[in-house]
């Protein structure tokens, strides 16, 4: 019997020939990575409860400053020393300093420390994140954190497979977002619960490397264990200049076992938004065209990476937000910010009169800069707009992919980006 | 906490979709002079349920409350996945057995061989499968969970690198 990819990284990592789902595991962890605030208690229970003096592998972790920092108040500014203190003393080679790395799911791909072939586990539950580079990667809890620091190994449930294949081509406009929450709109917030889920087929091909990351970086939203796609061209573009680590990608078997499969015509998926309360609240765009809004934030794990922000700037490039409307951009590293610096583009989010930030999780988790208050209604980038998620629980989050959040912007309501741009350039599409 | 290699125990039957909320409620109605559903649980009991049991937030002190109302396990057709990784960190046995969250009625009397991998029910006469937990997984059961089993995996590790070095 063949193995999908998801079964071959956890055999790899049990030392076993072969696994199948539902089998317990016990396997070796290639990377992991923590925040501040899964590392303060991570850190506690490894050293006083557990009594591990150092850290398995400490060029094997890292460890970003994303959450509540720079610090919001008295509180994430303890947990913020916690975590600075953690990693000095344990002499962690991916520290990242604030300032310096921004937001973990994606400070992990763009400096190569998560490879195909690779097990990876992260103490935040968007890890699953890093699966779109073919590794297994998923969220877990501060005590799991706490054992794989102290010995380098998990146990894991080898999860059941389910298979997405996306035929033809995404159409103008419609990004990797739109398609993801299609996916979820049709397969519901438990669709994949513990499951693996494995995203294939043509229309991938025509995906680019971010906006991959944010498809498996949704796969949680539809309850899954890990996503994950194939090694191709476009994996081996993106990793060649950044790859820390040599890496072995997988494939799965021609006669893997899969629960189910799932077939997508991604040319007949439409540009669309997730309405409040839930990521699997999917509606056509046309269907909440109109909305009013309060804010508009472009930023998260999610879409605030180099190309959302071009595609962000070049529906803002020669136009204001609309009166009544405030629209803050968060990029989601330091690196994302520099290269917009260099790109001319925070000039033109300025301009636009939107206000800014550093790189930070920030508003996605009502943590700061950009919390809704009571019966606000934002259009967000984001990832979840369960209540209460940005803020004030009687607050409405709509998600939407970041030229529907630019334009939306500029209208000061829910707006196809085709009313404010004629034409998205090729090169940025 | 020791473990026991075989649970004897009668069953309650509980639905689908039960919520961590929900579970701590239950149990926390058990505290003497409460006397709901926890109230009857006698002392090694075993709890059936459906599907996607444990679901919503992640509160570890779901399991704990189960076990506090004097439950041994829990069999379910499915768990929620931070409720299946809370309990087994917390050296709380949960099997998976579609079969029987399907064929075990409240009352039932049911035994759990955990080396095996058999539940059977001396009431019905049946038997049904689940997964036999491998050798590490009953250890760390037996040991009362992760941070213990993590502990003495270290001073191994320390006594062999001391004997090797």
């Amino acid at each position: 019997m063949g193995m999908t990819m998801t079964e071959k990284i956890l055999a790899r990592g049990a030392g076993r020939e072969s696994v199948r789902p539902g089998d317990l595991v016990l396997a070796k962890v290639d990377f992991a990575m923590g925040h501040d605030l899964t590392i303060p208690p991570a850190g506690k229970i490894m050293r006083e409860q557990m009594g591990a003096e150092k850290i398995w592998d400490p060029d094997r972790v890292a460890v970003t400053q994303d959450h509540f920092q720079p610090a919001k108040d008295a509180a994430s500014a303890t947990l913020g020393r916690l975590t600075r203190e953690f990693s000095h003393q344990m002499g962690i080679k991916w520290y990242f300093e604030v300032g310096q790395g921004g937001i973990c799911h994606t400070v992990l791909p763009e400096h190569g420390l998560v490879l195909p072939g690779e097990l990876v586990v992260g103490a935040d539950s968007h890890s699953c994140t890093y699966g779109a580079l073919n590794n297994f990667a998923t969220g877990i809890g501060s005590t799991d954190l706490a054992c794989v620091l102290a010995l380098g190994e998990l146990w894991f449930r080898v999860p059941e497979t389910l298979k997405f294949v996306y035929r033809n081509r995404l159409q103008e406009w419609v990004e990797a977002k739109d398609l993801i929450l299609y996916v979820i709109g049709q397969i519901g917030v438990d669709g994949a619960r513990s499951k693996a889920m494995e995203h294939t087929g043509e229309a991938l091909k025509h995906i680019d490397m971010e906006a991959r990351l944010t498809m498996t970086n949704m796969a949680i939203e539809a309850g899954a264990k890990n996503g994950i796609m194939e090694f191709d061209e476009v994996t081996k573009e993106y990793l060649d200049p950044r790859a820390k680590r040599p890496y072995k990608p997988v494939t799965s078997d021609p006669d893997a076992e899969y629960e189910k499969v799932f077939e997508f015509d991604a040319e007949k998926v439409e540009l669309g938004v997730a309405k409040p309360m839930s990521p699997d609240n999917y509606a056509p765009l046309s269907e909440v065209a109109g909305t009013r809004l309060d804010q508009v934030f472009i930023g998260s794990c999610t879409n605030s990476r180099i190309t959302d922000l071009r595609r962000a700037a070049a529906v803002l490039e020669n136009h204001k937000v609309a009166p009544g409307v405030r629209l803050i951009i968060t990029p989601s590293s330091h690196q994302v910010a520099i290269q917009a610096e260099k790109e001319g583009l925070i000039r033109t989010f300025l301009a636009a009169g939107a206000a800014w930030t550093t790189a930070t999780c920030g508003a996605c988790l009502g943590g700061h800069m950009g919390v809704l208050g009571e019966g606000e209604v934002c259009l967000s980038t984001t990832n979840r707009n369960f209540p209460g998620r940005m803020g004030h629980p009687k607050a409405l989050v709509y998600l939407s992919n970041p030229a529907v959040a630019a334009a939306s912007a500029v209208a000061g309501v829910i707006t196809h980006p085709s009313e404010v741009l004629a034409k998205m350039p090729a090169s940025i599409r | 906490m020791t473990l026991p290699k075989v649970v004897r125990g009668r069953a309650w039957k509980f639905g689908d979709n039960i919520d961590t909320d929900q579970i701590i409620k239950h149990a926390m109605e058990g505290v003497p002079g409460r006397d709901t559903w926890a109230g009857g649980v006698e002392q090694g009991d075993i709890l059936v349920g459906g599907s996607n049991f444990g679901c919503g937030s992640s509160r570890e002190i779901a399991p704990v409350a189960i076990r506090g109302a004097g439950i041994s396990l829990v069999v379910a057709d499915s768990f929620a996945r931070i409720f299946f990784r809370n309990a087994i960190n917390m050296g709380y046995p949960i099997l998976q057995s579609p079969q029987a969250a399907e064929a075990v009625e409240e009352g039932d009397e049911l035994e759990v061989d955990l080396d095996e991998g058999i539940i059977r029910n001396f009431t019905k006469g049946d038997e049904y499968r689940c997964e036999a937990f491998p050798q590490f997984m009953n250890e760390l059961l037996r040991m009362g969970g992760l941070v213990p089993w993590v502990r003495k995996r270290l001073e191994e590790r320390r006594r062999a690198a001391a004997s090797s070095g």
